[in-house]
């Protein structure tokens, strides 16, 4: 298949650039992991579930069900094709070619077996993010789930991980999974948030930059009272406990420096954990085909192009700042992208709006940013037994022998020394741990795959019938 | 920051080269700083596969290093233990019509009377030997000799066995020279390190660092591609490849070649490495090449075409115009050694070429014949 | 359940899959994971070095802990794989290959 523009996912960022460029004459064709369009935020329960209220789950629906409808008017017009459940394992510049050629190579279904090909002029990579989780003594246990796992488990199959549960971290994205969670019948035991709630009065300015957001998040408070959830702020839980599944945590105190405060452990019985430490932007396709990558990040311009011409990057992959910046994100690159595809440069004002409303969310992400830090010395409470590298099994105290004795003080020599980060999650899961436990700053990763593939369809090369 | 240090011998390179060297000197009774400006096996050792093999080598001077390296290798994995994954696998070479064998037989006939030991497998004892094979293959000769190590581990145990000073993240900017051209030491971006002996390990960058001793290396890069799958059960036994990757070692084309050795490793996944492209230091991804590596060994083996490719990465291997590495001292600069330009075949080299280097340093008779090794011998054909 | 309700959900017909041999009920539109969840399992794998129990993690098909082997194919993400009529959801042990 031929296209003009390949969008990567379907979320906010990748929705919202095939909609404006679809608006202005170009063909697009979204490749897409999901069953639906949507992606993480607006994941919806699965049609067989047969839900009257899909949004009960969900804010901002009205925003979701608008996209919805321009997605479905674009594609029954023959402007937009859309490839679900085709899982993008790499994005190939074809050198060789002419400039502007690539080809997004995908896996086919939840299987991901059987290869796709799509061949564009043009790629825009709204990847999203995933969550990051820090080790802590016990997270391996059955029943510890991340934040957004058990978000996206309620979202998309009406299910929860058990009957009570501790919602833990820290993060914006802790408030929506605490009330999700309370509203679907589960006892949340306690809301345990280690940032300091002075850093959030702190970033007033930059919060006020969206007001709306006070409100939703005034939202949340209300709802977790009425739930009576106990909420505590400056509290970090330092170990699951549990033998084949989780049967309850202990939480304690934290100091202003962020160190457990020694005798104020408490623990709270919950046979499930929903944890997360943040978000962490997929930047695996940019990576391989030579985008420049700064602290984690996609680099973008104005127009959200990034350094390797005929790319494009919008929504997490460049940067954590949520769904209202990944649409801002999202309209402004499809604009971009019509324009330059006939040689000419965006119409400034006409994505003034999106410009403007990009700015504010940018400068709210920064302040969340600010106030929601990942917990300084958390590395101090892994003890060596536990398991950091979770595909690998390997534990904090092989880390630290790799530097202590073997001389490794780099991620990628810890890697080489330990096989942490060798496994089948290519230290996605695990990366900010190592390098937090090793005491080293965390360095970019190269995946040439984003995801496994089969060594069979890697083998051969598609044929033209197939691209 | 700046500091002086006095040592005997300056190790530059912290691979696994420059760490058998340190380790062999140091037992020599020398006082050892190894330097390297990343960490430990940062550089080729690390994106290597760990092959330690003499079945790819045709009789001669790098055969003669590759049997003795074997034996040191031995030694060491008896004293390091298992925590450097050394197995004395074997390797099995496949050839898939019989004009292929027959070479190969003639191949490894010779290789029997330079001292390999070599045992034929007919085609119909082919699945003994690797039960996964393709159907069809013609036949094949197994190298009980052709071992195997974890090659980042085992440079990590070597040095801290070797107890070497290791000055890791410290970059060595020049070799210093007396007026009279004998070397003094070596300056880094952190200070300089006062020295009567340097050995240049450098591996790919080898060449940089003989400039900067105002002598020419012509060392060079080769760009190799392995390919990680999932863990698996150990369903692949030796080491395994077709004929043709001999053919490959040795080939002067610039083009992508790949004739992948497939082995499974202590840790689950199976390594199938390395394609060999003359492309300089280029870092960027090539489908083409790890593509070319999936289909040699989904051809060797079908059952693998289902298994999961979980990650690729790529590495320099770092060559002389004639594929011999440069060992021993350097007549032009008295006081430097070069230890460098093994190819591919570095790890399994390496024990030899330190063992033969700290016998130069401490003003012994070497082992082996220096000769083909000269640092020294392309100097006529640059003129 | 709360949360169907809460979606004022009208499930289509439920279906039968087996784990382990044991009979549960799915819903359609569940992954694996929804289903063995909502029979109240909890984790479905035993990691290859130590024989540890593992489930579902990070739910969006990042983390790769809930792998599992669904008729016979071994190291299905539970998250992604949606649960069909008649799966034999089976415990996978390490590598999910056979030795």
């Amino acid at each position: 298949m031929r296209t003009d523009l390949a969008v990567i996912g379907a979320g906010p960022a990748g929705l919202a650039a095939a909609l404006a460029a679809a608006a202005r004459g170009v063909r697009v064709t979204l490749v897409d992991a999901g069953p639906e369009a949507g992606g993480q935020f607006y994941r919806q329960p699965a049609a067989g579930l047969g839900a009257r209220r899909p949004g009960a789950l969900h804010h901002q629906w009205r925003t979701w069900k608008r996209l919805r409808e321009g997605l479905d008017r674009h594609i029954a017009a023959g402007r937009i094709v859309h490839l679900a459940d085709h899982h993008v394992w790499c994005v190939e510049r074809r050198s060789g070619h002419a400039p502007g050629d690539f080809a997004v190579h995908a896996l086919l279904g939840p299987e991901q077996n059987e290869p796709a090909v799509v061949r564009a002029t043009a790629v825009l990579l709204a990847t999203g993010g995933y969550e990051r989780v820090l080790p802590f003594p016990g997270w391996t246990l059955p029943g510890v789930v991340t934040a957004g796992g058990a978000q996206a488990m309620l979202k998309g199959g009406l299910v929860v991980p058990g009957q009570r549960v501790v919602v833990a971290g820290t993060g914006p994205l802790l408030l929506p999974v605490a009330t999700g969670l309370a509203a679907a019948g589960t006892t949340v035991a306690a809301l345990v948030e280690s940032a300091d709630p002075r850093l959030l009065a702190r970033q007033a300015r930059g919060l006020a930059a969206e007001p709306g957001k006070a409100v939703e998040a005034a939202g949340y408070g209300v709802r977790l009272l009425r739930h009576r959830v106990r909420v505590l702020v400056r509290h970090t839980v330092v170990e699951a406990h549990g033998t084949g599944r989780l049967t309850g945590v202990t939480v304690a105190s934290l100091d202003a420096d962020g160190r457990v405060r020694a005798g104020t452990g408490r623990r709270i019985p919950c046979d499930s954990l929903a944890v997360g430490h943040g978000m962490l932007p997929h930047t695996e396709l940019a990576e391989t085909l030579g985008c420049r990558v700064d602290g984690g990040r996609v680099h973008v311009d104005e127009e959200q192009r990034t350094d390797v011409p005929g790319v494009w990057a919008a929504g997490e992959a460049t940067g954590v700042g949520g769904a209202g910046l990944a649409l801002a994100e999202g309209h402004l690159a499809g604009r971009s992208i019509a324009a330059r595809l006939t040689g000419a440069r965006p119409d400034e004002h006409g994505g003034k709006r999106a410009a403007a409303s990009r700015a504010a969310l940018r400068r709210f992400a920064d302040a969340l940013d600010h106030a929601y830090p990942p917990r300084a010395h958390w590395a101090e409470q892994v003890t060596d037994e536990t398991v950091v590298c979770r595909c690998e099994e390997v534990r904090a105290g092989a880390v630290r022998e790799a530097v202590r004795d073997l001389g490794a003080g780099d991620p990628r020599t810890v890697k080489l020394l330990t096989r942490a980060g060798m496994g089948w999650c290519q230290g996605r899961m695990c990366g900010p741990a190592v390098a937090g436990v090793a005491g080293c700053p965390e360095t970019v990763t190269r995946r040439p795959f984003a995801r496994p593939v089969p060594l069979g369809v890697l083998a051969r090369e598609p044929g033209e019938g197939q691209v | 920051m700046s500091e002086r240090l006095t040592c005997d011998v300056v190790v530059v390179g912290a691979g696994m080269v420059g760490a058998a060297c340190a380790l062999y000197a140091a037992r020599a009774g020398l006082d050892v700083a190894l330097v390297d400006r990343g960490p430990v096996a940062g550089g080729t050792t690390g994106a290597g596969e760990g092959n330690l093999l003499v079945s790819d080598k045709e009789p001669g001077p790098e055969l003669q290093l590759a049997l003795f390296s074997l034996g040191l290798w031995a030694e060491l994995a008896k004293e390091l233990g298992p925590a450097v994954e050394y197995e004395a696998k074997g390797g099995v070479v496949v050839a898939a019509a019989p004009e292929g064998l027959t070479a190969l037989g003639d191949f490894a006939a010779g290789q029997r009377a330079a001292g390999v030991t070599t045992v034929e497998v007919a085609a119909d004892r082919l699945h003994d030997v690797e039960p996964y094979l393709a159907p069809g293959l013609a036949g094949g000769v197994l190298y009980p000799q052709d071992c195997q190590v974890m090659p980042a581990l085992a440079a990590a145990h070597l040095v801290r066995a070797s107890g070497a000073r290791l000055l890791s993240g410290r970059t060595v900017t020049e070799v210093l020279r007396t007026p009279r051209g004998t070397v003094l030491g070596v300056r880094t971006d952190r200070g300089v390190i006062h020295a009567p002996a340097v050995v240049n390990a450098a591996g790919t960058w080898g060449g940089e660092l003989a400039a900067t001793a105002g002598v020419r290396l012509p060392v060079l890069p080769r760009r190799g591609f392995v390919l990680v799958t999932e863990p698996l059960p150990r369903r692949v036994r030796h080491k395994v490849y077709a004929a043709d990757y001999v053919a490959d070692v040795a080939s002067d084309s610039a083009a992508l070649h790949t004739s992948p050795v497939v082995e499974g490793t202590a840790a689950g996944p199976v390594l199938i490495g390395a394609s060999r492209e003359r492309v300089g230091f280029d870092r960027s991804f090539s489908l083409p090449a790890v593509r070319a590596l999936a289909a040699g060994a989904t051809r060797l083996f079908p059952f693998l075409e289902r298994v999961r490719a979980m990650r690729s990465y790529l590495g320099f291997r770092p060559y002389l115009p004639d594929h011999l590495p440069a060992i021993g001292a350097d007549p032009r600069v008295p006081g430097l050694f070069h230890a460098c330009g093994h190819e591919g075949a570095g790890i399994g080299l390496a024990p030899g070429t330190g063992h033969l280097i700290a016998r130069l340093l401490s003003g012994g008779v070497p082992e082996l014949d220096l000769a083909p090794f000269r640092p020294e011998r392309f100097e006529r054909e640059a003129r | 359940m709360n949360s169907l309700r809460l979606a004022r959900s009208r499930p289509g017909p439920a279906f039968t899959v087996t784990f382990d041999g044991r009979e549960i009920e799915a819903l359609p539109g569940w992954t694996v994971a929804a289903a063995l969840w909502a029979a109240g399992i909890t984790s479905w794998r035993t990691t290859r070095h130590e024989g540890r129990p593992r489930g579902i993690l990070c739910g969006i098909g990042v983390c790769f802990d809930c792998l599992v082997t669904v008729n016979d194919r071994p190291n299905q993400r539970a998250c992604l794989v949606p649960a069909r009529p008649g799966d034999v959801i089976r415990t996978q042990e390490g590598t999910g290959h056979a030795d």
